[in-house]
Order: structure tokens, then C-alpha cells, then sequence
């Protein structure tokens, strides 16, 4: 008990004086989860947009592809990516192994999945009458899907914080691309792994304090605007 | 009315390898309203839906004439209303406003337009409400008016009243009427009730089973429909096999059943075995014989009484069966009852000639 209660203590000077080192891992996890997410959410919402639209040949296929993507294990993807950024890479001139680069592009991995699918499922849940009547009030294809998104925004909302939820609290792959480089690429899953493995449990308490501040604000933000829009 | 505004050639609309609509060609004019009328299942909905160029369908269309293929730019140039309003989530204004945002107008132009439309059909004071908080009749109302918003040419209107209660309904047809007629549109209306298509229709094209069997002025078609299952579905109830025993000049004179009847239609050309068809509401009931033009009088037996909405049927046995609709109030002062004896007649003008067998 007295174990636990050193560590909280420490874990609250620490949070309450800004200790450097956590406030250098809280930036690096909001940089590279936040990046990560973002280009998850450009890319991925348009092209799930376009996959619940869509009909065309193996379309099953690449949705089961997508949906086993929502389930990759994070080590998996560490892996992979290391293997691409590594010097003698197929993208080895990139020079971004042990670098954010290499962790956005694997949080990314991890985060589109889940977007694109969840965009997906979320435009295939609007009338299909909608698609056509608003064909027939002359929209573009493009126009279309730019509807529909903002039709089923709530629902893209979720996806988004799923996609950040996938990330946030990873730690396999940001530790085998990102090398937990001290104020760097070190993010606060891999410092609080690294201090726990020192037994310096008031770091880690500290360190998933924040984590989990981080991710109740983001949540609580969400759910704000998705309530606010659900009642205007 | 002047030309033609649309024209559909060849048309047809495969499911499967079921030929779901086919209309060999199909016209609507500019500035009439042209029903078509048809029970559930004909494919009413199909055939607007091709004619708006948003199934797949091969065929001809051309619009004032000229072959339409660029497909977003002709429906550009019409409105489409379906049975179901498909609102967005957002005010109503910005609903009646979507097509004009879609063609670029500027939020000036397209809230000023909006607005217009949502008071022509009676709901402007609803402007600044989200559209999901309002009622069927009055979601229905923003449909036409976001239908109606950028000025089409060509409106195309696919039962939108099919989902409103009765006052509602009769409310939004004559709004519609007004909204159509008031600013000389042209429009095609789906519907499978009789009455809005003859309240709406200049014209009524009676679609069965993915043909149009019949295109004429509405009261051509309610009186003279072109086949037994046209009039059976425009509610010609009694279509009696007839036997033509005499033609004179102006008059045929048939044998239905244990009478002569006479009609001034001719026999359809080489018939003698036509079908008599009689609308139930041009027979008239009396109690005795009555002086008057009716050529045809005949006593009757009242076989049965059924009340119909507003009005009650009565199934007769003059020597051939025959049906005729009266207003409650009318048979309850002329006491009808099953057994009682009255006096059915109906104009030699009224009964049509129909061949037994449709001719393709």
C-alpha cells in the first residue's frame, strides 16, 4: 500500500509542477495520435463515404479487409512499418525510423480502418431514397457523398474518436518505429512502460493521469458536440 | 397547352430479365399536369423514375426536343417529390434552399427564392424550424417547395400524398393545384387514387402492369376506357358480355343478359359479342318508373347493400347483374334493402363498347 501511495504522491507533484518530462510526452502523444488521426480522418471518411455508396465487384471483400484492419494487433503494424523505414528499406531513404514520422504513418495504419469502416457502416445507415432525391435535385456524385458525410455527421463523429481511441493508447507499434527516444518520440504509453519497467511508479501514475485526462477530454468534447448537434 | 415538353421513346426498364416498364412512346405536354394512374405494383413509380433519368433505362428521352444526355444537367431542369419527403437535417429554409445550392446560387438569391417557395405552398411562417420537427403534412409541404425552388420546367410528383391523413392530404392537393396552375407548371403526377387524378390531371394516363394502357383527358378515359381491366381499375364496375342484335345510325341495341339494352356507342368494328361497360354512379334508382330521357329503365331486385365511405353500393339483379353507386342519403330515402324492388336507369349515352379481347 505504501507502494501505492509514494507513487500517487509522486504522481501528483509531478502533474501539479508541469515535470518537464510529462509534459514533453503529452505533447508527443497529442502531435503524433492527433496527426495520425487527422490524416486518418481526411482520407479515410471520404473513402468510406465512397465504399457505403459503392457497388462493384469484391466490394465484400475489401470491407472484410477493412473491418479485420479495426483489429490489427499494434505490434503487427510495428513490424511492418519498422521493415518499410528501416535503413535498408523499401523506404529506408526516408530516414524516419526512431522518428514521429515513422509513428504517425503507424498510427495511421491503425487509426483508417476503423474510420473508413465506421464511415462506411454510417452512410450505408441513410435512406437510400436520400442518395436519389437529392440526385434528382441535381447534385453531383460529388455532391452527393459531401451530403450524406454531413448528414451522418454524428455518427462520423464516433468514428473519429474511435479512430483516436485505436491510437491513443497504443503502444506496441509507436515503440518499435518510434525507439521511446527521451523528448522526442517518447509518447506517454511508452514512458509509462519504460518507468514501470524501472519501478518508478509515481512517473508512470503521473504519466497515466494525464493519458487519462487525454482521452476523457477528448471524449468529453466529443460527446458535448454530439449531443448539442443531436438537439439543435 | 403547346408542345411537347417531354418525350420518352422506346422506354423500357429491365429487372432481371423482367421488362418492368415499357412505353413505346410517351409524351407530356408543356403546361398540363398528366396523371398516371395505376394501382400498387404497376410500376408508376418506375416509370417516373426513368422519365427522371434516375434508374437505369434504355430508350430515348427528349426534352423540348432536344435528346437529353447530359443527365445532371436535365435534372437540373426538373423537380422530383416522392411519397416520402427526405428532408435533410436541417431548418427548413435551408431544405426548400438545397436545390439552389446545388446549382450555386448565392445565399441571397437561394434564401429568397426558398422563401417564396415555402410561402407559395402555405408554410413560410415554418422557415426558420429544423425540418425534423415537423409534421408529415407540413415535411411533405417542404418537399414541394424544395421541388419548386429553382423554377423548374418539368415537376415530377410520385404520390406525395399518399402518406397523409385525409384532411392533411386534401389540404396539400389544393395547395399543390394552386402552386402548379398558379405559375403554369408542367407536372406528372403519380397516383393511384381516382379522384386526385381527376381533381389534378388535364390529362390520365392509366398504367397496368408496366404499360400505359390508356392517355386521354379524364373524363375520355372515365367514360370510354380503352379495355375491361382499364375500366375495371377506373372503377366501371359493371362490364356485362353483350350481344349486339341491332345498328341503326345513332343507336346499338344489345342484348345483356334477360334485356335489351341501347346505347348510342357503336360495336367495336367486326364485335358482335362485345362487353357493355357502365359506371355504378350513372345508374340512377327510383322507386318506380320515371319520366325521363333514360332510354334504358329497368325493374330490379336489390340483391345487396354495402355502405362505401360516403356512399353506398348497390348490387341489383335486372335480368343481368348490375352495380350502381348512390349517396348514403339517397338510399336511405329510398329505403333500400336487400329484396326490396326499384327501377334501374341509366342513358343511352352512357354504356361503352369494349372488345371481349384486348387488341395489342
Amino acid at each position: 500500500m505504501e507502494l501505492i501511495a509514494n507513487g500517487l504522491l509522486e504522481a501528483a507533484r509531478r502533474v501539479v509542477t508541469l515535470d518537464p518530462d510529462l509534459v514533453d510526452a503529452a505533447a508527443a502523444t497529442l502531435v503524433v495520435s492527433g496527426v495520425a488521426t487527422a490524416l486518418a480522418i481526411l482520407t479515410g471518411v471520404p473513402l468510406g463515404a465512397w465504399l457505403g455508396r459503392a457497388r462493384f465487384p469484391g466490394r465484400d471483400l475489401f470491407l472484410s479487409l477493412v473491418n479485420t484492419g479495426m483489429g490489427l494487433p499494434p505490434v503487427v503494424v510495428g513490424l511492418f512499418v519498422a521493415v518499410l523505414v528501416w535503413r535498408s528499406g523499401p523506404l529506408g531513404q526516408l530516414d524516419w525510423y526512431c522518428t514521429r514520422e515513422a509513428m504517425v504513418v503507424a498510427q495511421y495504419i491503425l487509426a483508417a480502418p476503423t474510420v473508413i469502416g465506421l464511415t462506411a457502416v454510417a452512410i450505408q445507415s441513410v435512406d437510400p431514397m436520400l442518395p436519389i432525391q437529392l440526385a434528382a435535385l441535381g447534385a453531383s456524385s460529388r455532391q452527393v457523398l459531401a451530403i450524406l458525410v454531413r448528414e451522418t455527421r454524428l455518427l462520423l463523429l464516433t468514428a473519429a474518436m474511435a479512430g483516436l481511441g485505436a491510437v491513443i493508447s497504443e503502444i506496441g507499434a509507436s515503440l518499435m518505429v518510434g525507439c521511446n527516444i527521451k523528448g522526442d518520440t517518447r509518447i506517454l504509453t511508452t514512458a509509462i512502460a519504460l518507468d514501470t519497467s524501472k519501478g518508478e511508479f509515481g512517473s508512470a501514475f503521473a504519466l497515466a493521469f494525464v493519458l487519462l485526462l487525454i482521452v476523457f477530454a477528448v471524449n468529453a468534447l466529443t460527446t458535448w458536440a454530439q449531443q448539442r448537434q443531436a438537439t439543435s | 397547352m403547346s408542345g411537347e415538353l417531354l418525350e420518352a421513346r422506346d422506354l423500357r426498364v429491365i429487372r432481371g430479365d423482367r421488362e418492368v416498364v415499357r412505353a413505346d412512346r410517351f409524351a407530356v405536354m408543356e403546361g398540363e399536369t398528366l396523371a398516371i394512374l395505376g394501382p400498387n405494383g404497376a410500376g408508376k413509380s418506375t416509370l417516373v423514375m426513368a422519365l427522371a433519368r434516375l434508374l437505369p433505362a434504355s430508350g430515348e428521352l427528349r426534352f423540348r426536343g432536344v435528346k437529353v444526355t447530359d443527365e445532371q444537367a436535365y435534372r437540373r431542369r426538373i423537380g422530383v417529390v416522392f411519397q416520402r419527403p427526405l428532408l435533410l437535417d436541417r431548418t427548413v429554409l435551408e431544405n426548400a434552399a438545397i436545390g439552389l445550392e446545388l446549382r450555386g446560387a448565392s445565399r441571397r438569391d437561394r434564401e429568397a427564392r426558398a422563401q417564396g417557395a415555402l410561402a407559395r405552398v402555405g408554410i413560410v411562417q415554418l422557415a426558420n424550424r429544423r425540418a425534423r420537427s415537423l409534421s408529415g403534412g407540413e415535411a411533405q409541404r417542404v418537399s414541394i417547395a424544395r421541388a419548386i425552388a429553382p423554377g423548374p420546367d418539368l415537376l415530377f410528383l410520385d404520390e406525395p400524398f399518399a402518406g397523409l391523413d385525409a384532411p392533411t392530404r386534401d389540404a396539400a392537393i389544393a395547395d399543390l393545384a394552386r402552386a402548379v396552375r398558379g405559375e403554369h407548371l408542367t407536372a406528372v403526377l403519380v397516383t393511384h387514387d381516382r379522384d386526385e387524378a381527376l381533381t389534378l390531371g388535364d390529362r390520365v394516363a392509366v398504367l397496368l402492369d408496366g404499360r400505359v394502357r390508356q392517355l386521354d383527358r379524364p373524363d375520355v378515359v372515365f367514360a370510354t376506357p380503352a379495355d375491361p381491366e382499364v375500366a375495371d381499375f377506373v372503377g366501371v364496375e359493371n362490364i356485362l358480355p353483350a350481344v349486339v342484335t341491332r345498328v341503326t345510325e345513332d343507336l346499338t341495341e344489345l342484348r345483356v343478359g334477360e334485356q335489351l339494352v341501347e346505347t348510342t356507342s357503336l360495336p367495336p368494328a367486326g364485335e358482335t359479342f362485345p362487353l357493355m361497360c357502365l359506371a355504378p354512379d350513372d345508374v340512377v334508382l327510383s322507386r318506380g318508373e320515371i319520366a325521363s330521357s333514360a332510354r334504358n329503365q329497368f325493374a330490379a331486385r336489390v340483391v345487396r347493400v354495402e355502405p362505401i365511405g360516403r356512399r353506398t353500393r348497390i348490387v341489383l339483379d335486372c335480368g343481368f347483374p348490375l352495380v350502381a353507386h348512390v349517396t348514403r342519403r339517397s338510399a336511405q330515402e329510398l329505403g333500400l334493402r336487400a329484396d326490396e324492388r326499384v327501377v334501374a336507369s341509366f342513358k343511352a349515352t352512357v354504356p361503352h363498347l369494349l372488345p371481349r379481347h384486348r387488341r395489342n
